[in-house]
């Protein structure tokens, strides 16, 4: 091993799940947000308007309950953006910007809404 | 098959683009912007970026091959240099000419500047990267103007441990946008993070960099060659339409009501209704504005439009920094400004836009 020199990224793989099932598996670089892991695969079902500003509620995610208790926990700018998602919003609903991808987060599986707006 | 050209690729002319394809639009769609990126968010230039928090790649709305995907030309470096509206046409510097059927305006804004050699000004990504690198090389700031982008910039500069002066020719802190209550807030809330605040001034302090933010004049240019109706801004109608049915005016160029607003909820929600109404027809714009900014760890929440003329009443408490202000119009609710009470500025939108739709 070197000294110096550049570690690959870690990386944790996700799904996502869309209204209609489809399946969608990438890997997201630690550090990205669930959100982003889906914007920059071109996964549709997500669409950030505020870009991760926890402004809007367009990125909501129905979070797999296995995973629930893993996720980074809500704060309160989130649970009150959550009052406004174009989907009910439910027991496992989370804001994907505000999902910070860890090695702990690999094989996370979210499901994306019927509609963000 | 119809085509839609869109003049501008920040986050109006994205929004635009982006909307017509989820809306089913299947016409040609063509993005034309001056910058040579992808089109990117703006926010994070005054914010995370800025303070060297979040990196380049987490600007972009989409990657490049969301164009593709979705066949949206995208054409980055060019720039539209006249509007032929008999012929419903565009010209490009690059002489290219594009046909359209619908035209779409979201040219955007630049910085108003002073009349002072070697200031900084923040509007575009290299502009922020540029600042930034001035801003580690250097020990004292002074910033001109204690508006939004000031007051941040100020409060990313003082993050870094330099000496920061704010100087506003106003009485108070962003006064075109919120009431004097919020203003005093962000004064004290500044001046206890050791930043030097001068009101009603102008005189620039000696520093190693200064940074003027000190507001935007809306590009009307195009506009206003191709003859169409403009003042500050390109005026535009209930439907968004400017004085030709066929060109719409989005995002901070344009002015709606006597109203012209430079946000993103403005831009995304107006790119949105345009495309829409280029699918479905003519519609009211109808959208309740709301706005944000993040100065330390002090997040401010706004809900509809402000006035000075409104009766104001606070909830929360100040001293714990946690407290909304509610603007009222007689018994109306105008506005809610929300420090720190994200739950107040959500239900806020929501009591807003029931207030806006037509009952019965």
């Amino acid at each position: 091993m070197p000294l110096f020199g550049s570690k690959p990224k870690e990386t944790a793989s996700i799904t996502y799940i869309s209204d209609s099932g489809a399946e969608s598996r990438v890997d997201v670089p630690a550090g990205d947000s669930v959100m982003e892991g889906a914007i920059k695969n071109g996964i549709d079902g997500i669409v950030a308007e505020c870009g991760g500003a926890c402004m809007c509620a367009t990125c909501h995610v129905y979070v797999d309950p296995a995973w629930l208790e893993k996720l980074p926990p809500m704060q309160e700018d989130e649970n009150a953006m959550l009052e406004s998602t174009a989907s009910p919003r439910k027991p496992n609903s989370r804001l994907s910007c505000q999902l910070r991808v860890s090695k702990e987060l690999d094989g996370l599986v979210v499901k994306t809404p019927p509609t963000q707006q | 098959m119809s085509s839609v050209v869109i003049v501008g690729a920040g986050q109006a002319g994205f929004q635009t683009a982006a909307s017509l394809r989820m809306e089913k639009f299947d016409g040609s769609i063509t993005l034309i912007g001056e910058e040579q990126h992808l089109p990117y968010q703006r926010p994070p230039l005054s914010k995370a970026l800025l303070a060297g928090k979040q990196d380049v790649d987490h600007l972009p709305f989409r990657p490049q091959q969301f164009y593709v995907d979705h066949s949206i030309e995208l054409m980055l470096a060019q720039r539209a240099v006249s509007i032929d509206r008999a012929n419903r046409r565009v010209l490009l510097a690059s002489r290219t000419s594009l046909d359209y059927d619908f035209l779409v305006l979201a040219t955007g804004a630049r910085v108003r500047q002073l009349p002072a050699p070697g200031v900084l000004y923040l509007r575009d990504i290299d502009d922020s990267l540029a600042i930034r690198s001035r801003l580690e090389q250097a020990s004292s700031v002074a910033i001109v103007g204690g508006g939004f982008i000031g007051l941040e910039v100020a409060a990313v500069a003082r993050r870094m441990n330099k000496n920061v002066a704010v100087v506003e020719a106003q009485q108070r802190l962003m006064s075109r946008s919120v009431a004097p209550v919020v203003s005093e807030f962000f004064l004290r809330l500044h001046e206890s993070e050791g930043v030097k605040i001068v009101l009603n001034s102008t005189a620039i302090p000696p520093a190693d960099v200064t940074i003027a933010g000190i507001g935007v004049l809306p590009n009307v240019e195009l506009a206003q060659a191709a003859g169409l109706d403009v003042r500050a801004a390109i005026l535009v109608d209930q439907c968004l339409r400017t004085s030709d049915p066929n060109i719409f005016a989005i995002g901070d160029c344009a002015e709606r009501n006597g109203v012209h607003l430079e946000s993103v909820q403005n831009a995304a929600d107006q790119g949105k209704h345009v495309a829409a109404e280029i699918v479905r027809g003519p519609a009211k714009y109808d959208a309740v504005p709301w706005f944000w900014t993040d100065q330390f760890d002090v997040k401010l929440q706004m809900a509809g439009i402000s006035s000075p003329r409104h009766r104001t009443e606070i909830q929360g408490s100040v001293e714990e920094r946690k407290f909304s202000v509610y603007y009222f119009e007689g018994e109306r609710l105008a506005a809610v400004d929300s420090i720190n009470s994200p739950a107040d500025h959500v239900k806020a939108r929501k009591t807003l836009q029931l207030s806006r739709e037509p009952t019965g």
